[in-house]
């Protein structure tokens, strides 16, 4: 033999499927809310986004290289992820150089002080959320109503006239002593809710756009349904139950999904490779663990949306129940007959 | 729908490409270089010297012990050296030349293909002969079948279940020996049958050979108790214990063997041998194998008797590809690459698979981004990521609480990884250093 033979040992076939692809994936299943939050919003979220994306982007590349002088990784996709993500969760007229900090802190404290990808223990786009709604309270609350496409640069970003969430509304309302069969008349109605015409984070208005990227991931079997509707269907039976007690204390569970971000939670950010946990089991226990302290901060908290808050507590969580939950072992239990 | 195996599983292209093509024999080479160890369990004795006389089927390494089988002569000719050689498995074994000198077999031995279906011995007879005749488990396990027919005390055999899916990727001997030697196998069939005392034999055949199984449904129409089992397509679905699960529903218990669950699996190239030696009196001195990969310009299946060099093989199926990177032999899930091609067929050789420079080789590991998909494919349940982890920090006691001995090695965590991480070969390395700490307990 003159040619040298490789001896890596089996399997010698490999899946095409890198992490590039998943991530491009993921990219493309967020593409339904990027598309109607300009419908909504107009160039706004186009101005939101792109910063966003740019500079979690760069930030990872500039800190690899100077800080940690490491192999720069950003090809991976997984910074552009982040990037959208933290986009989605913030009101479309954020000033710039506060989504400028918000990426600063989620890739270098959310991700990169712990080792990077596949390391951190908390999502690193919301991270980057809380940190901007801690230190900037009131422009991360207001949101700008929706202006729609055609609407120039100034009146969607610079001077978008805002106002509070739905969701807000009710809860501010509620504490107001009104009843909820009142304030229901104040936001819109559940086909706007749905279909995205109302005010909020950028993400969190487009029920329909989330339930498409939702069902590309699963076709492309990026994500398993269990996260996503074991979140939303808790929610709806623990808001449901506390609407059949009182239905003048408490707004009703289709409008909990609908508002708030649940469904943009539950589908891209509760889903997170790296921050939810390694098995089914453990992902269910996940799933409700969030749901739960959603509806807990909801109506007992002091923030009226509080499914960023649940699925960081959840993320810490998660190491121990990848310690205690396992896969059901093949022939642990003899399921003979 | 079509029965399955439950958790776990992958779709690897098929690329089944010598499917369908008529089994050819391979004249067999100047010398041919027998192993005495082709078998798991003990090395079986050497019986010949340097400058012996042998004929084609006389035995030339006896059994030595229970767990291991005899070794024949697969050619006539003469002894020039028993010395060693690195064989498929990369250790260094005992071997036994041959130059070969005509083609004499030893008297007895039926070699016309004329079918025998009249099955005129005892059922006793059945297991002695069949380590007589040194038959181990074609599929790539070897392990002597004249230990898995001894059903031991206290279990008891119910089924007897029949190999045909061959799951792995590109592999078509078995299917070829399902279209050509149908009647042979259902005769096989029923002698294992026999010799297990069971009333019932299940024939699990995945629906990508539909043929085969049409084929063999005809043909077990007129005898009791075989059932041909049409399978949806996952691999590993050739592993016993994902076998039995598919077909019977039964689970082997971990660490356990198909006999805790009344089960008994043989492989069809392995039926088709009993049939040889009990109807033909032949021992197991050649096999059908495939020999294939996208550049070999006469891909197929072949007929090739034991012992002859890998590079006869390929040089009769067209010769060594001007762009090959690996030779495996076996399957590419779970095959071995080899470093010279002066290694000799032997019983568990299931194909030789010849890869493309540009497919050899691994991609650049990335980390671990925990996508859970090595979790989802594996068919043990268990977790590859943290057996990796556990396994490359020597943290063999953790390893073991998490099943690592479980590991059936099949690949699949380690082909789906986004990551590009070598998920088995650690594991595989854990499993050694585990299965040490395991005896020197029990010393
Ligand atoms: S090689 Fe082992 S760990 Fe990996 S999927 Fe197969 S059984 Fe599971
Ligand atoms: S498939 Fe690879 S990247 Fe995904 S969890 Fe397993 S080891 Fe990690």
């Amino acid at each position: 033999m003159d040619k040298l033979l490789s001896v890596a040992p089996s399997p010698h076939l490999k899946s095409s499927t890198g992490v590039p692809g998943l991530m491009f994936g993921v990219v493309i299943a967020m593409m339904p809310v990027l598309v109607l939050s300009v419908i909504f919003y107009g160039l706004g979220a186009i101005v939101v986004t792109a910063t966003a994306v740019a500079s979690c982007v760069l930030f990872e590349a500039i800190i690899q290289k100077y800080v940690l002088r490491h192999k720069i990784t950003v090809s991976d996709g997984s910074a552009v992820v982040t990037g959208i993500l933290l986009a989605f969760n913030i009101p479309s007229d954020l000033p710039v150089f506060m989504i400028i900090l918000g990426s600063l802190v989620s890739i270098g404290v959310g991700k990169l002080t712990f080792g990077g990808i596949g390391n951190n223990p908390f999502n690193p786009a919301l991270v980057g959320r809380v940190f901007l709604l801690v230190s900037f309270p009131v422009d991360m609350t207001t949101y700008p109503n929706p202006t729609g496409l055609n609407a120039s640069l100034a009146e969607s970003y610079i001077d978008a006239s805002s106002g509070a969430t739905p969701l807000t509304l009710i809860k501010e309302g509620i504490k107001a002593g009104k009843p909820v069969s009142e304030l229901m008349t104040q936001v819109p109605d559940y086909a706007d809710l749905f279909f995205g015409d109302m005010g909020g984070s950028m993400g969190e208005i487009a029920g329909i756009a989330i339930v498409i990227g939702f069902l590309y991931m699963l076709v492309r079997k990026i994500i398993t349904w269990h996260v996503p509707v074991v979140i939303v269907s808790t929610i709806f039976a623990f808001t449901g139950i506390l609407w059949l007690i009182n239905p003048e204390q408490n707004a009703d569970p289709l409008f909990h999904i609908l508002t708030g971000g649940v469904l943009l939670g539950a589908v891209y950010m509760a889903t997170d490779y790296v921050t939810s946990p390694m098995t089914i089991k453990g992902q269910v226990i996940f799933a409700v663990g969030i749901a739960i302290i959603t509806v807990v901060i909801r109506v007992y908290g002091a923030y009226p949306e509080g499914i960023s808050f649940a699925i960081l507590i959840m993320n810490a969580f998660v190491p121990l129940i990848n310690r205690y939950v396992k896969p059901k072992r093949f022939g642990e239990q003899l399921s003979n007959g | 729908m079509l029965k399955t195996f439950a958790k776990g599983g992958i779709h690897p292209p098929e690329n089944k490409y010598s499917a369908n093509q008529p089994i050819v024999s391979i004249v067999p080479p100047d010398t041919v270089t027998i192993p005495v160890t082709q078998h798991i369990g003990a090395p079986s004795k050497v019986i010949v010297n340097k400058g012996d006389a042998v004929k084609a089927g006389q035995v030339i390494a006896q059994s030595e012990g229970f767990i291991s089988t005899n070794i024949h002569a697969s050619v006539s000719g003469k002894v020039v050296k028993v010395d060693s050689i690195v064989d498929s498995s990369g250790y260094k074994r005992p071997a036994v030349f041959i130059k070969v000198e005509g083609d004499e077999w030893l008297e007895g031995i039926d070699t016309s293909d004329a079918l025998n279906e009249n099955i005129s011995v005892s059922d006793e007879e059945i297991i002695p002969k069949i380590l007589e005749a040194g038959i181990v488990g074609m599929g790539g396990a070897t392990f002597p079948s004249h230990v898995k027919l001894s059903v031991p005390r206290g279990k008891n055999a119910e089924f007897l279940v029949i190999n045909g899916v061959e799951c792995e990727p590109y592999l078509t001997a078995d299917h070829q020996l399902m279209m050509e030697k149908g009647k042979e196998l259902i005769t096989g069939i029923q002698i294992l049958m026999r010799g297990l005392r069971v009333k019932n034999a299940y024939v699990g055949i995945e629906n990508n050979k539909k043929d085969a199984i049409k084929h063999l449904t005809v043909l077990a129409a007129n005898h009791q108790g075989i059932e041909i089992v049409p399978l949806q397509v996952k691999y590993p679905q050739g592993g016993e214990k994902q076998l039995i699960k598919a077909i019977l529903n039964r689970e082997v218990p971990s660490g356990g063997l198909p006999i805790d669950v009344g089960a008994v699996v043989f492989n069809v190239g392995t039926t088709f041998a009993v049939y040889e030696a009990i109807q033909k009196n032949k021992p197991l001195i050649e096999r059908v194998l495939t020999v294939t990969g996208k550049s070999v310009t006469k891909k197929g299946n072949y007929k090739v008797r034991t012992g002859t060099p890998m590079k006869h093989v390929i040089d009769a199926a067209g010769g060594l590809p001007e762009d090959t990177g690996k030779v495996i032999s076996g399957g590419p899930m779970m095959g071995k690459a080899l470093n010279s091609l002066e290694v000799p067929v032997i019983k568990g050789t299931s194909g030789i698979l010849i890869i493309p420079d540009e497919e050899a080789h691994r991609k650049p590991v990335q980390p671990c981004i925990r996508c859970t998909k090595c979790v989802q494919v594996c068919p043990m349940g268990l977790e590859p990521y943290l057996l990796q982890v556990l396994s490359e920090k020597s943290m063999l006691e953790r390893a073991e609480n998490e099943y690592i001995m479980d590991c059936i090695e099949c690949g699949s965590c380690s082909y789906t990884c986004p990551s590009n991480r070598p998920l088995l070969d650690y594991i595989r390395l854990g499993k050694q250093q585990v299965g040490k700490l395991i005896r020197s307990r029990k010393q």
